[in-house]
Formats: C-alpha cells, sequence, structure tokens
C-alpha cells in the first residue's frame, strides 16, 4: 500500500514536471485519436444522416447490424487491419502497418459504427414537425437535411465525443497496428499495459490518472451537451 | 376564376379516410375560416393546399392549374409561394433573429430590417436575440407567425392562429390579420373571430364540406346551427351574436 501511494506521488511528480516521455505519449494519443474522430466524422455522419432522411428496403436491418457493432471488440478490429495493412495484405504496399497513419485507420473503424449509429439516433430525435416546418418555408431538399443536421448539433456532438472515449481508451488496435513503438506508436493504453508489465509504476500511474482525467472531461463535456 | 381550388379533394392514412371529397374555392385576397370540430380535417386541409402532401383523390388548382402531383422542383416554387404556421409551431434551436429570417435564409436573400419590422409588427421588438426555443407557447406563435410574414407570402395558412394567446395577444393578432392584403385560410374553433375577420366560411365535418359561404349565411340560420353543430360528441358550445344555441 506504501509503495502505491510513494508510486502515486511520483506519479504527480512526473505530471507536473512535465516529464518529456509522459508530454509526448500523452500528445501522440490525442492526436491519433482525435485525427481518427475527425476522418471518422468526415465519413460517418453524412452516412448516418443519408441513412436515417432515407427510406429503403433493409433499412431496419442495417440499423440492428451498425448498433450491434457499437461493442466490436477492439482486437478484432486490429486483426482486420492487419491482415489488409501487412505486407502480404492488399494494402501492404502503403507502409501502414506499425506507423501512426496505420493506427488512425484503426481507430476510425473501430469508431465508426458509434458515430454513424448515433447520428441517426440524433436526428431521429428531431422531430418531424422541424423537416415540415422547413419544408413549408420553402427549403429544398438539401436545405431541410442541413437544418436537421444543425438541430441535432448537440446530440452528434455527444457522438463525436463518445467515438473519441473508446478511441483513446482502447488498446487492441493500438497494439497490434501500431506495435506499441516507443516515441512513434507508444500510446497511453499500451504504454501503461508496458510500463505496468515492467514494474514501473510510477509511469503507468503517471498515464493512468492522464487517461482517466481525459475520460472524465469527456464525461463533464457529454453531459453539457446531452443537456442541451 | 378562383385562386385555389379544391375538386373532389380526399385524403386517406391507411384505413382512416380523413377528408372526402371536398369541392372548396378560394379567391384571392380574401379570409376563408375553416371551422369545424377537432378531427374534422382542417389541419390535413391546411397540409394538402401547403403541398406538403398528396391528396389521395382529387384535384388541387392553383390559378386554374392542377398542382397537386407535380414534381418535387414545381412544388418547391409554389410552396415558396406560401407559408403555414402550424398550430403548436416548432422553433429552431436558434435565436429569434434566426427563426424569423428562416424563410429569406432559403430563398437566398439578405434583408436584416424586414427581421426587425415583422418583429414589431407581432409586437416583439426586443426579442431578436433571445433563444427561440425559451420562450412562451404565445410568443413562439407570434414569432412563427413573423417567420410566415416576412417571406410575403401570396397564401398564408394559419392552424389556430390565436389557440396558445392570450386576450390581449389574440387581439393583435387579429388586428394583424385583418390587415393583411393577402389570401388568408385560416383553421379555428373560434366562431367570433370567424365572423370577426373572415370573408367567407368553409364547414368541415367528419371530413366532409358541410357549407360555405359567407359567416352570416352560414352561420345564422338556427336549424343550421342545431343540424350543423349537435350536442355532445367534441363539439366546443359556441355563441353566435351572443346566443347559446347548443
Amino acid at each position: 500500500m506504501n509503495e502505491i501511494g510513494q508510486g502515486f506521488i511520483q506519479a504527480l511528480q512526473l505530471i507536473f514536471s512535465l516529464n518529456p516521455d509522459v508530454v509526448g505519449i500523452t500528445a501522440r494519443s490525442l492526436y491519433i485519436s482525435l485525427a481518427s474522430v475527425i476522418l471518422a466524422s468526415l465519413v460517418d455522419v453524412p452516412l448516418g444522416a443519408l441513412i436515417e432522411l432515407r427510406e429503403f428496403r433493409g433499412k431496419r436491418s442495417l440499423i440492428n447490424l451498425i448498433q450491434t457493432l457499437y461493442s466490436l471488440p477492439t482486437v478484432t478490429v486490429g486483426l482486420l487491419v492487419f491482415l489488409f495493412i501487412s505486407r502480404s495484405g492488399p494494402l501492404g504496399g502503403l507502409n501502414l502497418l506499425f506507423t501512426p497513419g496505420g493506427m488512425i485507420i484503426g481507430q476510425t473503424i473501430l469508431i465508426s459504427p458509434i458515430i454513424i449509429g448515433l447520428t441517426i439516433s440524433s436526428l431521429r430525435g428531431v422531430s418531424s414537425q422541424t423537416r415540415e416546418t422547413a419544408k413549408s418555408m420553402g427549403a429544398t431538399e438539401r436545405q431541410i437535411i442541413a437544418t436537421v443536421i444543425k438541430e441535432a448539433r448537440y446530440a452528434m456532438g455527444a457522438a463525436l465525443l463518445l467515438g473519441f472515449g473508446r478511441a483513446i481508451s482502447e488498446v487492441g488496435v493500438a497494439m497490434m497496428i501500431g506495435g506499441n513503438i516507443r516515441g512513434y506508436t507508444r500510446v497511453l493504453t499500451t504504454a501503461i499495459a508496458l510500463e505496468t508489465s515492467k514494474g514501473n509504476l510510477e509511469l503507468s500511474l503517471a498515464l493512468g490518472i492522464i487517461l482517466i482525467s481525459l475520460s472524465l472531461l469527456v464525461s463533464l463535456l457529454l453531459s453539457r451537451f446531452q443537456g442541451r | 376564376m378562383a385562386f385555389i381550388e379544391l375538386k373532389g379533394v380526399g385524403k386517406c392514412y391507411g384505413s382512416s379516410q380523413i377528408l372526402k371529397e371536398v369541392d372548396l374555392q378560394m379567391f384571392e385576397g380574401e379570409v376563408m375560416a375553416l371551422i369545424g370540430p377537432t378531427g374534422s380535417g382542417k389541419t390535413t386541409l391546411l397540409r394538402l393546399i401547403d403541398l406538403l402532401e398528396e391528396p389521395s383523390s382529387g384535384a388541387i388548382l392553383l390559378e386554374g392549374r392542377d398542382v397537386a402531383r407535380l414534381p418535387e422542383r414545381e412544388l418547391l416554387k409554389l410552396r415558396r409561394r406560401m407559408a403555414m404556421v402550424f398550430q403548436k409551431p416548432v422553433m429552431f434551436k436558434a435565436s429569434v433573429k434566426d427563426n424569423v429570417s428562416y424563410g429569406l435564409k432559403v430563398r437566398g436573400i439578405k434583408a436584416p430590417e424586414k427581421v426587425d419590422l415583422v418583429l414589431e409588427a407581432v409586437g416583439l421588438q426586443s426579442y431578436a436575440h433571445r433563444d427561440a426555443t425559451t420562450l412562451s407557447g404565445g410568443e413562439m406563435q407570434r414569432i412563427a407567425l413573423a417567420r410566415a410574414l416576412i417571406v410575403e407570402p401570396e397564401v398564408l395558412l394559419l392552424d389556430e392562429p390565436t389557440a396558445n394567446l392570450d386576450p390581449g395577444s389574440a387581439a393583435s393578432v387579429e388586428e394583424l390579420i385583418s390587415g393583411l392584403q393577402t389570401t388568408v385560410i385560416m383553421a379555428t374553433h373560434n366562431m367570433n373571430q370567424c365572423l370577426r375577420l373572415s370573408d367567407r366560411v368553409a364547414v368541415l365535418l367528419e371530413g366532409r364540406l358541410a357549407a360555405q359561404g359567407k359567416p352570416t349565411e352560414v352561420l345564422a340560420s338556427k336549424e343550421r346551427e342545431a343540424s350543423l353543430f349537435p350536442s355532445g360528441g367534441a363539439f366546443v358550445p359556441w355563441y353566435p351574436f351572443g346566443k347559446r344555441v347548443v
């Protein structure tokens, strides 16, 4: 217990002294996860809007499938992406394996079901009378869709926050695609796993505190968005 | 020639027939009141005229042209000549100013001075920068009216425009309506309002047009009143000329 307490104090010292390893790992984690969220939002928000705002055969089944993929195991996604971008895979020529770029792709795939699914839910939460009001005011179909998306912006912001939370706290994709290379692909979660196995409790605790703080920040922002 | 004409218009939702063979004419510049009990089809009729939905049967003529089943591009042009205020209007999550100017924005028109003018017309000139979703029901109704008026519609469709308003605000809105130079089609339960504001009245009962004509003609006869508005059911007792008839 004393050891843990001392480790905790030293962890705080590492954080407040801006230890280069701690800062580097944190910055890299934020970069990779934020880039994943941005990439996912560019693709998944319009896709989610298209699915929700159009009627087509199999829509219900597609939405069920997307919701099933919310809890896709991270190692499964890691394995699938690995198969594609490894040297013998179809995208092996892009040399993405064990790079931050590969990790971004992996995390984007991981969080896509969440962002698509919650975009659909957000848009569904906008009352049909909002669409009708826009329509009766002379809006084109595109303007109506833009209006509905704008009305759902807070709920969609919450979706992106959840996606970020999932990305920054996952281990499977980061480990399998990134390889946990020091100074290059090592992120908070993979570093915590490694340093704990080495018995380096101070660094593990420091990174753990940062990860929990980031999760708390996400949670606080989420409640703010959901309140709107 | 009638400005708007409905010929044999019917509307079904599944197995429920809401409107049945409605023949109705509306002339340019007049105020027509649609009266009838809840569920008689008044809102559905307004929605069809606003081209938000297609009738299940019959034709809707605008200036003699059947418009009910045109392609969306044509319908959009026609919809932009009209404006509708719903019974429980929805405000966008934006300021009052942004809500009111929405119709101008979708038409690509920038006229900020118009926003101030219409807000003044509905008595809410100091509300421009307030969050529209925090307004009271009556204030939202007036903002919705401002939102409709700002586009200067040729046809203004009002679904119970004073339903959520206090007497003072209702009187202001009625004064506004009576001063408009546009064709107004107004659904209402309020017989006195109907008598005060409308040039002609159409009575809807169970989806059918039971009577139409000048308010004094349609509503004056005691026998007609009793047959049109029997006691019981969902009807509101009403008092034309101060006399209770049911």
